[in-house]
């Protein structure tokens, strides 16, 4: 194995919210490795504090939010010389002017409400490269069509003219990620990028990612509570519950050996097309409020495998191989030997042989 | 097999939008819902499919076709009999839960408004009791009965979408992308109680989504729709098994796999029907076997079947 270049790197992030009925700590301690190349997926349902995390990132939290601890590391190139930064550290408007755009680029969940309805698509792929780069508009121009190429968008010169509401929600997400592409950041992160798409056209855009991702050599971060998703595209796999990450490690680790409770839960709760048993496995209760601190492991109510003491005490990460660790108790030495439901372990093993074949 | 609950018989919705220019949303589509049963309608967005739920439950009028609910014609004008049975049999369930919920109405009062413009309660003890058991139906407690919307989670608004359609006891629901807009975990509990309910209850559904692999669990018959034509229907195994049309086997084909290794190298199907040169308005209806039907011209017919047979020869769909 090659020496990873490593790019970006989340310590302890602990963010919480001060909202009217109180704090709520929406972020516990995360970290997270990103290195060049390479494509990470954070997993969660809606408010395990996914998009949250990557908002601290891009240094686009919202003006309530507070950071109470943490540091995100950061290494980009300028003029040849590497520069090492804590985006936590930076103000707004330095990150605007040196990060935003020029070295970690974002692609939103909604692209109607992400691009401006009175700019053309044109001048808002140019706009960054004005800005950000100070080269021509005639030469920026001719790299923006280029870029509605690479993208995949028939007709480029005619669509640069384009409103956004003229194109189909497919090809205003290709719009989208050529303006985050714009000024050759080293960073993509793609917050849900299919969300609000179809189906055949959300494969149609994982391949298109995917692809841009191999030619321009960029390291990608994707959100996302769609596991099919996080198989496609991911190299490593991040699973998030109630601002922790509860497993980590590589995408085969996560999805042939899970060993987190939640883990299980997504896995079964995922529609499977080869079986023909007609009920759904589904995970009990639903996500805890954050506002209201809770001992212990946040997990447990809706865990059936709860220990005594997921109700007194945090679990740690349990390492299992040097890249694969999960938060729960069930992994400490002293723990009772809990496998993962039957069902599950069929689908495993189906899928193991699947990918053998 | 009993009659139809559902007949809808050569629906056309258009919408016009000036002189020049007419939307054609719904174009003669034909399909048949049994009591108890489960039609999953499926299509990518702008194909259609809501617009059928919404004709068919008389939000819209239909520009041309027949609809009989229950043996009663409610296409064209209603006569008081058939507006009634239509509007107390048949009941919805909306996308968003958040949206379709009044805001500023107690949970309570949202659930039985169906009741309260029908009269279908003697007195208010009748109705409070009604009501708590309608909750417990669908896994909330009577104490919710006097809480608002936002005082809710996702799953539990759509929840409170259900109770409000079930309460009414209709006989047939339709549910138009229903569990699109909630989480992975939460789309699997709502799914199974609306399973439970069908079983316990024998109402029928229409179940509207763009998602073949939900539409798998939840149906027992599938019509795959696109501009406006069904292109192909049947039974849900027929569907799977040997799907007929290029645009199932696109949908099928997009539908990502949790499995990392068979997933990486995967590439989906692309259908365009201009490329394959499909017209949809020549094409008749074929009849494959038993109840799996497939839109398609004489010509286009015998090539799918054709593929069709070299596929299953191959073991699946070749992708």
């Amino acid at each position: 194995m090659q020496s990873r270049e490593l790019i970006l790197s989340i310590r302890g992030l602990d963010i919480s919210f001060q909202t009217s009925a109180g704090d709520v700590h929406a972020i516990r301690g995360v970290d997270l490795d990103l290195y060049k190349g390479e494509t990470v997926a954070i997993v969660g349902e809606s408010g395990s504090g996914k998009s949250v995390s990557m908002k601290a990132v891009m240094g686009i939290l919202d003006k309530n939010s507070k950071v109470n601890s943490g540091s995100i590391l950061f290494t980009y190139q300028e003029h040849g010389v590497s520069k090492t930064v804590d985006i936590l550290k930076m103000d707004r408007r330095s990150i605007r002017h040196t990060i935003n755009g020029q070295h970690i680029a974002m692609v939103f969940q909604d692209p109607m409400t992400s691009l401006d309805p009175t700019m053309t698509v044109g001048n808002q792929i140019i706009e960054g490269m004005l800005l950000h780069e100070g080269i021509r508009k005639k030469d920026a121009w001719e790299r923006a069509i280029s870029l509605l190429s690479v993208v995949g968008i028939p007709d480029p010169e005619k669509r640069m003219k384009n409103y956004p509401h003229q194109l189909s929600g497919g090809m205003r997400q290709r719009v989208v990620i050529a303006i985050a592409l714009a000024c050759d950041p080293d960073v993509l992160i793609c917050d849900e990028p299919t969300t609000a798409l179809d189906v055949t056209i959300q494969a149609k855009i994982l391949e298109l990612i995917k692809s841009v991702q191999e030619t321009l050599k960029i390291s990608v971060i994707y959100i996302t509570h769609d596991l099919g998703v996080v198989a496609k595209v991911a190299d490593y796999v991040n699973v998030m519950y109630a601002g922790n990450i509860v497993e980590r490690g590589l995408i085969n680790e996560v999805f042939y050996d899970p060993r987190h409770p939640y883990t299980w839960g997504l896995l079964s709760a995922m529609p499977d097309l080869d079986t023909n048993d007609d009920r759904l496995y589904a995970i009990p209760g639903s996500p805890p409020n954050l506002m209201h601190e809770r001992q212990g492991d946040a997990f447990a109510p809706r865990n059936i495998y709860a220990l005594n003491i997921d109700d007194r005490l945090m679990p740690p990460m349990f390492k299992i191989t040097d890249t694969h660790s999960a938060a729960t108790w069930l992994l400490h030495e002293n723990a009772p030997k809990v496998q993962m439901p039957e069902e599950l372990r069929a689908r495993i093993e189906r899928m193991k042989k699947e990918a053998g074949k | 097999m009993s009659a139809p609950l559902l007949k809808v018989d050569n629906l056309k919705q258009y919408f016009r939008i000036n002189r020049h220019f007419t939307v054609k949303a719904v174009d003669g589509v034909s399909f048949e819902i049994f009591p108890g049963e489960t039609y999953g309608l499926v299509g990518e967005s702008g194909s259609g499919k809501s617009t059928i739920g919404r004709s068919v439950i008389r939000l819209y009028d239909p520009t041309q076709g027949k609809i009989t609910f229950d043996g009663l014609d409610v296409s064209g004008k209603m006569d008081s009999e058939a507006e009634k049975h239509l509007r107390i049999g048949m009941q919805m369930i909306f996308q968003d839960p958040m949206a379709c919920l009044n805001p500023r109405k107690k949970v309570s009062d949202i659930i039985a408004q169906g009741m309260d413009i029908h009269h279908l309660y003697a007195n208010l003890k009748e109705r409070n009791e009604k009501i708590s058991e309608i909750l417990e139906q669908v896994g909330l407690a009577p104490e919710h009965a006097t809480r608002y919307p936002h005082q809710f989670s996702g799953g539990q608004r759509q929840r409170v979408g259900i109770a409000r359609a079930l309460i009414m006891r209709p006989k047939l629901i339709i549910a138009d992308e229903c569990i699109s807009a909630l989480d992975v975990s939460i789309q699997a509990q709502v799914v199974n109680l609306m399973k439970d309910i069908q079983q316990r209850t024998g109402c029928a559904y229409l179940f509207i989504a763009h998602d073949l692999s939900m539409v798998k669990y939840i149906s027992d018959r599938i019509g795959v729709l696109h501009m406006g034509h069904l292109v192909e229907t049947g039974t849900k195994q027929e569907i799977f098994q040997n799907p007929m049309h290029p645009y199932t086997q696109s949908l099928l084909s997009a539908i990502p796999h949790p499995n990392p290794v068979v997933e990486k190298s995967r590439k989906a199907m692309n259908y365009d029907y201009r490329e394959y040169g499909v017209d949809y308005t020549l094409g008749t209806e074929h009849l494959v076997d038993g109840t799996h039907r497939v839109l398609a011209t004489d010509d286009e017919f015998e090539r799918w079947k054709k593929q069709a047979q070299a596929n299953a020869e191959y073991g699946g769909i070749q992708v």
